[in-house]
């Protein structure tokens, strides 16, 4: 992918300083979803397949409006239909566009030890580099929101990039640029977070939506991908939007006072590799297109 | 529209109902989201299921379906008893005044005055307006005057069959609306039995919520006020009844009651299902009107004079009032129209080559097309761009009638279920064998490889080009029109024929006859000048086979060609209007005067006068649209003034200028509705309940049901479950289920089942249901929902349940044995609105179990 303008904030696996740190910053890049005026009209999932050339897959009748139970390795993003019932007896049918959060502090960052396999840019996207990735799948457990995706085939993990070939073009996601409604926003950290709070607030005062509220969780120092909610007191109607999601307790052992002991775990473990390989020889590589976002770059 | 999808971002308050545009026109769907991003604009939505569009409402009621008219008759009822209408633009701008013939019943029996039980029709001659003037004031004195002007419409002296009524030239009116026989008190009369408890009984919507959406529709004019705006927005939910117009006409009153017509945010707001059905109606895509609108001729037409005397209307008012009646230039296109169908060959001498047109002398629309044909007098058919066994009604029907049809000619883009009729499931290999109908199928284009003109639902002509070039073989469909029409030019020329003139002398004066470029066809549809012309007024000239600028110059002497004058100014000497792409929009109110083209004259909203008091000055000074200048001595404005230029406030045109009367109309008089002049509940064909109204007369009097073996109707004794069917927005008809990444996005057919239902019947999602109405059977799996609840109706626990329309035989999940096979429209019944002639697609009975 066309990464030239993009800087890296973060690094995962990486000893020493990050490539570039203490250069000068971007501003953090944000997409707002305003699930207030989502429609569930699936343009975003249709232009994040197209943009991405993800391959067509099958899909099974789930007795939903929504396109598969969960987002996959090549579906990144996901509308999640859910019918609630308020205490008032009326319904609610909520749609929330679901993919990967960007998190400020990313769990899947600190649980990979691959190096290079997941970074951060300093526009805040977090990205993942499935040349680097060793397959271990520590990512999927790091993640708070259950979004990276192991494909089978390759043992490589994905999740939506925030259109990073896009916007380090100037471009909006392709999410973005497909809504129809406008429920869809990208822009500036700030700028998104005060769209966000004035639409909240209009909701709290001219709609029937006292509780309505932003979704910017600061459990994981908050998101690249934030929501207006009508009830941002109980986000897990959304299908299962954390209330307060952290990096799990073992990726932060592991990756803090307990680094040293994977350290040691890594060199026996190369040493072991070494020892296999004069044993049995290098494995033959499977030649196949790995990296569905490849032909856009 | 009469407005426009932008402007609906304009508005204050929407209802919308009978529509699903958040499912079904997400697009158009952004400007309702922008009036309550901008606004603070409140939703009502008004469904039998808690819809996609729902999900963004205010408020949502949740209707059977067939029962609109119950419920806006009882927002009519709300909104006369607590006062909220718009009186000063009741009085001056609709029929509210006008007193109407004495004889005239309103139907509380079921029957409005005239029904003739034998032929199922009314004799439509107290439906009409007394003659006479201002009887303001003279309610007491007025009853045996009217008496006797009722007598003439009888029979006259002589012997001769009366003459058929016309309005009268000089109608009789009451501005205290105090006349026991204005259209006002005959309105207040008529919707009095429409109480929330009426509504309740017959909707299923409890009163309180009732109560709670009639008051909110109808607070725009709380206190009098008449800033704010409503819009009234609906799709084929309201069109798909045996009484579907009359729904239509209801909301039109309501608007006119409210002062909502005319006005930025305000109007009757049909969305349309396709990118060009509103092109389709403008060029008469239906039997019943030539382009532009212009009535058909009958076989009593015997001559042009004849044909307009009966299709142009005579100006019909109050004599102190002024009407434009706009339509009496129907001569000037009607003509015009004939030169572009005939060029030469119509001269004045030939009438205007009017005997070539084909008289209508029975009804040719779908639902009877089909019918004929399986009756053997059909013997052919053109399907092109519309797949004629899914749309149904009753697909085994129309399947029926292909298997005794000669032949059929296809041109698609797909195989599909019309072309393959004889693949239909249950056609066995030796019924395969005896089916003689011979059948052509044709490649297409679609349409991105195709340009032309696409007409939205706001009347804007816009001019795509063509993206993609056509595959392998396919050919576009003017193409293949013009090569079968020359053909056929050919085989009378050499062979002659029963009355080859209207073929051999059509005019076909394209540069490439066998393959007509789209834009020389709509500069033919603008039409152009055939002699040098001069404008009266202005002294602006055209010369010969010049573009007209627009219909204003339309003449009736032959001067003048157009294919339709309502699209004339879209294709001028300035270019193809349609083409234009400018972002400007001054006002800020979304008009766009420089994107595409506007019919009727580049006009955004229609009947904009009515955006102003009887003054001309703008109802809202935050929205101006037009306004009268008393320096300039005319109408100006940021849209273009939808009324005569010059005529001065003080005269009392009136701002509906199509009609003769000049107002809108509240009553509907004469032969304009076969089925009354207000709006009546009358229930479906096939409906769970009798019409707890009038039970003796529970559905719509004039609705014929058809008779062949194939056509049954089932009743609430056998089927117990009311159904509806409707599309997705990831599906796009019968089309998109060829496309793996729609089939992705929804992969099968199922059926939405209230979740309340399904526990009594132990049916869990997923399990596959066989749902029967009296025409066929219909499988797929089940979709619980909580999104449908039960309803009480009159009295009785009544279930609804919904079935998308885009499965059948043909597509990736038929091919990969994913589906029954069964078509949705297989159960729908073959009974059609007896106005726009509109098949009953909503709310027809069912039973279900589990298959």
């Amino acid at each position: 992918m066309s990464q030239a303008t993009l800087r890296i904030q973060k690094i995962s696996g990486h000893a020493g300083s990050v490539p570039g740190e203490d250069t000068q910053r971007g501003l953090t890049v944000c997409k707002l979803i305003d699930t207030t005026t989502c429609i569930g009209c699936k343009a975003c999932e249709v232009a994040c397949m197209e943009w991405n050339d993800l391959p067509f897959g099958e899909t099974v009748f789930g007795n939903s409006y929504q396109t598969m139970p969960e987002t996959r390795w090549n579906y990144w993003n996901l509308i999640l239909f859910n019918e609630h019932e308020r205490d008032d007896g009326t319904l609610m049918w909520l749609m929330r566009k679901n993919q990967c959060m960007h998190c400020a502090e990313p769990g899947c960052l600190a649980a990979c030890p691959a190096d290079g396999a997941i970074v951060q840019y300093t526009n805040g996207i977090v990205d993942f580099q499935q040349a680097n990735c060793i397959g271990c799948g520590y990512c999927i457990t790091g993640c708070p929101f259950d979004i990276p995706k192991m494909n089978p085939k390759n043992n490589r993990v994905f999740k939506c990039t925030l259109c990073t070939d896009r916007v380090s073009e100037g471009l909006e996601p392709a999410c973005i640029k497909a809504c129809p409604t406008g429920c869809l926003h990208f822009g500036t950290k700030e700028d998104m977070l005060d769209l966000a709070g004035k639409r909240a607030k209009q909701l709290r005062d001219h709609s029937n939506f006292p509780h309505a509220g932003v979704y910017d969780p600061p459990g994981v120092g908050g998101t690249g991908v934030i929501y207006v909610l009508h009830d941002a007191t109980n986000p897990e109607i959304y299908g299962g939007l954390p209330k307060d999601p952290h990096i799990p307790f073992m990726v932060k052992l592991w990756k803090g006072p307990l680094k040293w002991l994977g350290n040691v775990a890594m060199v026996g473990g190369l040493i072991g590799l070494f020892v296999h390989y004069l044993r049995y020889g290098a494995k033959a590589r499977e030649d196949e297109d790995i990296n569905p976002g490849g032909a856009k770059s | 529209m009469t407005n426009g999808w932008v402007d609906i971002k304009n508005t204050d308050m929407m209802l919308i109902m009978g529509g699903n545009p958040a499912e079904n026109h997400p697009c158009g769907f952004k400007w309702a989201i922008e009036a309550k991003r901008t606004r603070n604009a409140k939703m009502i939505v008004v469904d039998p299921r808690f819809t996609r569009t729902a999900s963004v409402a205010d408020l949502f009621c949740q209707i059977r379906a067939g029962s609109d008219i119950a419920f806006l008759g009882g927002v009519i009822h709300y909104a006369l008893e607590n006062h909220r209408i718009a009186k000063e633009y009741l009085l001056n701008y609709t029929n509210a005044s006008f007193v109407v013939k004495d004889g005239f019943k309103l139907p509380e029996d079921g029957l409005y005055s005239g029904f003739d039980h034998a032929t199922q029709t009314y004799d439509k001659s107290t439906w009409n307006y007394q003659e006479g003037g201002d009887l303001s004031g003279k309610a007491a004195s007025a009853k045996s005057g009217s008496a006797q002007a009722a007598k003439p419409a009888a029979a006259s002296s002589n012997g001769k069959p009366a003459p058929p009524p016309h309005l009268p030239e000089n109608i009789a009116y009451d501005l205290t609306l105090q006349h026991p026989r204005c259209v006002y008190q005959l309105l207040r009369a008529q919707y009095s039995r429409y109480t929330p408890e009426m509504v309740e009984r017959i909707t299923g919507i409890p009163k309180d919520q009732f109560l709670k959406a009639a008051d909110l529709f109808t607070s725009v004019r709380k206190d009098g006020d008449m800033k704010k705006a409503a819009t009234i927005i609906y799709a084929v939910g309201w069109t798909q009844h045996s009484f579907g117009t009359q729904i239509i006409r209801a909301a039109a009153m309501l608007q006119l009651l409210l002062g909502n017509v005319g006005r930025a945010g305000g109007g009757v707001n049909a969305l349309r299902g396709h990118s060009n059905i509103q092109g389709a109606t403008d060029l008469a895509g239906i039997f019943d009107i030539l382009p532009g609108y212009l009535k058909v001729p009958v076989p009593a037409d015997t001559d042009f004079k004849t044909y307009l005397e009966r299709i142009t209307p005579k100006s019909s008012k109050p004599h102190v009032w002024d009407s434009w009646n706009y339509w009496s230039n129907t001569p000037k296109f009607a003509v015009s129209f004939l030169k572009a169908m005939y060029g030469d060959a119509a001269t004045k001498q030939n009438d205007w080559a009017f005997h070539y047109l084909p008289k209508v002398d029975r009804n040719y629309s779908w639902t009877y097309i089909w019918d004929n044909m399986y009756r053997g007098i059909v013997k052919g058919i053109f399907a092109f761009g519309m797949n004629g066994v899914s749309i149904g009604p009753d697909s085994r029907k129309n399947i029926e009638a292909l298997k005794k049809a000669d032949w059929l000619v296809v041109g698609e883009i797909y195989p599909d279920e019309t072309s393959e009729f004889w693949k239909s499931p249950g056609i066995n290999a030796d019924e395969m064998k005896k089916i003689q109908t011979t059948v052509y199928r044709l490649p297409c284009a679609g349409f991105a490889e195709k340009d032309g003109t696409f007409v939205n639902s706001a009347r804007w002509l816009q001019w795509k080009n063509a993206a993609l070039p056509l595959p392998g073989d396919a050919r576009v469909d003017q193409e293949i029109l013009a090569r079968i029409f020359l053909k056929v030019r050919e085989l009378y020329q050499k062979d002659g024929g029963k009355f080859p003139d209207a073929i051999l002398h059509a005019s076909w004066n394209y540069t490439n006859p066998l393959n007509p470029s789209l834009t020389e066809v709509a500069k033919e549809i603008n039409g152009k000048a055939l002699a040098d012309l001069e404008d009266p007024v202005t002294k602006q000239q055209i010369k010969t086979g010049q573009q007209v600028p627009g219909y204003a110059w339309l003449k009736d002497d032959g001067t003048t060609s157009s294919g339709n004058w309502l699209y004339c100014g879209s294709f001028t000497e300035a270019g193809n209007l349609a083409a234009r792409r400018g972002t400007e929009d001054p006002s800020g109110l979304g008009i766009y005067p420089n994107w595409g083209f506007s019919w009727p004259a580049n006009r955004r909203v229609m009947y904009n006068r009515a955006s102003c008091d009887p003054d001309g000055k703008p109802w809202d000074a935050s929205r101006k649209q037009v306004w009268w200048n008393e320096a300039a001595g005319k109408w100006v404005g940021n849209d273009v003034p939808d009324f005569k230029a010059d005529s001065h406030p003080k005269d009392h045109m009136g701002p509906f200028i199509m009609n003769p009367e000049g107002v809108g109309r509240l009553f509907v008089p004469l032969g304009a509705m076969a089925d009354g002049p207000f709006p009546e509940h009358y229930e479906p064909i096939e409906s769970p309940v009798d019409n707890p109204l009038h039970p003796q007369q529970s559905s719509n009097p004039v609705v014929k049901k058809f008779k062949t073996e194939a056509d049954k109707y089932g009743t609430a004794k056998d089927y117990n479950i009311v159904c509806t069917t409707y599309r997705l927005t990831e599906h796009y008809h019968y089309w998109t289920k060829n496309n793996p990444m729609n089939v992705q996005l929804v992969p099968e057919p199922f059926i939405e089942v209230p979740a309340e239902l399904a526990d009594e019947m132990g049916i869990r999602g997923g399990e596959v249901l066989k749902v029967t109405s009296a025409r066929a059977t219909y499988q797929a799996k089940a979709m619980v929902t909580k999104r449908i609840k039960h309803m009480m109706i009159d009295g009785k626990k009544t279930y609804q349940i919904g079935i998308p329309i885009h499965w059948g035989y043909r597509g990736i999940a038929e091919d990969e044995g994913k589906t029954a096979l069964t078509p949705a429209n297989l159960l729908s019944p073959t009974v059609v609105d007896p106005n726009a002639f509109t098949p009953e697609f909503k709310g027809f009975l069912v039973k279900v179990e589990k298959a």
